[in-house]
């Protein structure tokens, strides 16, 4: 994959680029993203893929003039645009999967295809999502991934966690990060979505591991009902970072859509 | 210098094993552990302590904001404020602070304020801070990276609030208000001194420095671990060209104990400290700072949360590493003196928030304490700073004339309206 820059309205944005075929953009989670993301190399085996980082994830600029679920949205149309591509295949993990759906249900004429891996958005009042703002870093594993000690070797692998400028570094990207994301996950990662997914005309396809902790699979239900026509894959076996554990299936849940 | 007697008002029944039965004191600490009817006695006995300090010569009573937390039931403190306004005389209130960003709008904050002021007859001194983490986003769900634009509006609507003398409106990002007139407005003009409590954000000197506000530290871990961080301020008020470096320009919180002597200190006072320290700072991590409330500046600059205990924790700290470590200044009022002038000169601080009730202390206890600071040690603290004597901004201007609370006429006075008409 390259890492390459383009310039929209708020800010100059990054992004991975590598693959041909049919344009597919994937929007990542909050946990953001990484040259090395295996999902995005998968799918650029049969894909031209486009990745971009949220401004302030990865080493892209903040942007502070985004603060609301709009801004998010309307931003990322200016990505798809400023890339050039049309009608791509958009793809969304966890909070990248919001900013699909929003995306799919404020342009429903611009996106024909859809794939949603257990996006957030949506709240129940009976199946509350724990709150990964305090949640601390050793906590994450159990709640994102199906093989929990496999997941916590995924996410650590390559830090120097006992470097002493570590804690330090950490604490900055978490800030620019997770402070980003904050502005539509916080303190309830819900900004009225389930009124707007009547709009959304793609092919929907909802990816869910069966054992995501913290967006649990109630949620695909959910979603499967907002959406007219969603279609739900179901994959055993698979956690919150279904596209880390489950790779294959998730890009041929692209694929169907191809 | 102004020497405040500052209560946080800490629930005093948590039970001996709460820290390892709970996992934090701030933001889900367990409600079974508060009771109604006990906190009855609790909240009166405070404000009675608040009262008395008033009465022993100390400059300020001091009041703060905290939310679902242990050791400090004032989410509202212009509450008690309001209580003590009606129920002291010359000494100063200081509400530090308001939590800004939590008032929809705003100019509930600026009426609040009005009002004690006005109660008071100008003994306000007014407290703006952005407010904890804790507080702010996981208590009361602020979005971390808005909230200090959400308070700097908040901030800019206040002042506007209490400086404009025509109705006006306010087109806020935040707050979109069409005709903003309080009623009514405070008697310090133009406004109430302000202090900015802040926790080592450089966004937050400059906003000192740049609007004439006292800027605070409200730590819990002393004097000798707040010396790079307030020298960061210092620095930052020299660069900025600020005409002075007034002591007065800062304040700082700090735990005093006094008895006759260190050893009675110790007997008296060890097993309240240990439970402020061991009991009431036990916040779960996962709450000290929601990412995004810190700036990036800020972190860069090693500016970590005081709400992370010191490696090891509070528990292993005895009394003896608290009161060497200056977490805590107690014993005779020689030794308070001596480290009281050690803080004051270090620190280069003029304001002074004495936390003087610790944890679950007793009324007497805390009453023999503040007397003795109040005769023995603070006489001699008061001329630290001659050339800054008299530096008046930072602190209130009551008006002359004022009234006491129960000053009606007498009802056979009253009863002969009628006769008169």
């Amino acid at each position: 994959m390259e890492l390459k820059t383009i310039q929209t309205h708020h800010v100059p944005v990054r992004y991975l680029e590598g693959g041909s075929g049919q344009p597919v953009v994937f929007l990542h989670g909050a946990g953001g993203l990484t040259a090395e993301d295996p999902f995005v190399a998968r799918l650029a085996e049969s894909f031209h893929v486009y990745a971009p980082f949220l401004p302030g994830y990865g080493d892209s600029e903040e942007c502070p003039s985004l603060r609301d679920m709009l801004d998010f949205t309307l931003h990322s149309w200016d990505v798809v645009d400023a890339l050039g591509v049309k009608d791509p295949i958009l793809v969304g993990h966890s909070m990248g999967g919001m900013i699909a759906a929003e995306m799919a249900a404020v342009a429903p004429h611009d996106v024909s295809r859809l794939v949603l891996l257990c996006p957030s958005g949506l709240w129940l009042d009976d199946h509350p999502i724990p709150d990964i703002f305090a949640t601390l870093p050793f906590e994450m594993p159990a709640l994102l991934f199906h093989d929990v000690a496999a997941g916590q070797a995924m996410m650590t692998a390559g830090l120097a966690v006992d470097d002493p400028g570590f804690l330090q570094t950490y604490l900055v990207t978490n800030a620019r990060q997770l402070g980003m994301a904050g502005k539509i996950l916080f303190p309830i990662p819900e900004r009225g979505l389930a009124e707007r997914l009547y709009r959304v005309k793609a092919k929907t396809l909802l990816v869910w591991g069966d054992s995501d902790k913290l967006i649990p699979p109630v949620y695909a239900q959910e979603f499967k009902h907002r959406i007219a026509g969603a279609q739900l894959v179901s994959v055993p076996e698979a956690g919150h970072m279904i596209h880390w554990e489950k790779t294959r299936e998730c890009v041929e849940a692209v694929k169907r859509l191809a | 210098m102004k020497f405040t007697w500052f209560n946080l008002m800490p629930w005093p029944y948590l039970p001996d094993d709460f820290r390892e039965k709970n996992r934090s004191v701030w933001v889900d600490i367990d409600q079974s552990l508060f009771d109604p009817e006990k906190s009855h006695a609790v909240y009166n006995t405070y404000m009675d302590l608040l009262e008395y300090a008033g009465t022993v010569g100390f400059d300020g009573i001091g009041v703060n904001e905290h939310h679902q937390n242990g050791y400090g039931i004032m989410p509202s403190p212009n509450i008690i404020a309001a209580g003590l306004a009606r129920r002291t005389k010359d000494v100063g209130l200081v509400v530090l602070g308001n939590s800004i960003a939590l008032y929809n709008p705003p100019v509930r904050v600026a009426e609040e304020f009005a009002m004690l002021d006005c109660i008071s007859g100008g003994r306000l001194v007014a407290g703006f801070p952005v407010g904890t983490s804790m507080d702010t986003n996981y208590c009361y769900g602020q979005i971390p990276a808005l909230t200090r634009e959400k308070y700097q509006e908040a901030h800019d609507l206040i002042m506007r609030a209490w400086h404009e003398r025509e109705p006006f409106a306010f087109n806020g990002r935040y707050n979109k208000l069409r005709h903003v007139n309080i009623w009514p407005r405070p008697i310090q003009q133009p406004n109430p001194p302000i202090h900015i409590p802040g926790g080592g954000s450089v966004e937050t000197y400059d906003f000192c420095i740049d609007n004439t506000y006292s800027y605070s530290y409200l730590s819990f871990s002393g004097y000798l671990r707040a010396k790079a961080l307030m020298q960061g301020y210092w620095d930052r008020v020299a660069a900025r060209n600020a005409p002075d470096s007034s002591p007065y320009r800062a304040g700082f919180a700090q735990t005093i104990c006094v008895a006759e002597t260190d050893e009675e200190a110790e007997r008296l006072y060890s097993e309240h400290i240990s439970y402020f320290y061991n009991r009431c700072l036990h916040v779960y991590p996962g709450f000290a700072d929601a990412p995004g409330y810190r700036t990036i500046k800020t972190i860069q600059t090693g500016a970590l949360s005081q709400y992370a205990p010191p490696r090891g924790g509070y528990t292993q700290l005895t009394w003896k590493d608290l009161t060497e470590q200056g977490h805590v200044i107690a014993g005779s009022p020689e030794t308070v003196r001596q480290r009281m002038e050690d803080l004051i000169k270090g620190l280069h601080v003029g304001n002074i928030f004495c936390l003087m009730h610790v944890g679950n202390m007793p009324a007497d206890k805390c009453m023999y304490s503040t007397k003795l600071f109040a005769e023995k040690v603070m006489p001699k603290l008061r001329n630290m700073f001659p050339d800054y004597a008299d530096d008046d901004r930072f602190w209130c201007k009551p008006m002359a004339g004022r009234v006491s609370a129960g000053a009606l006429p007498s009802e056979r006075e009253a009863a002969l309206v009628g006769a008169k008409a």
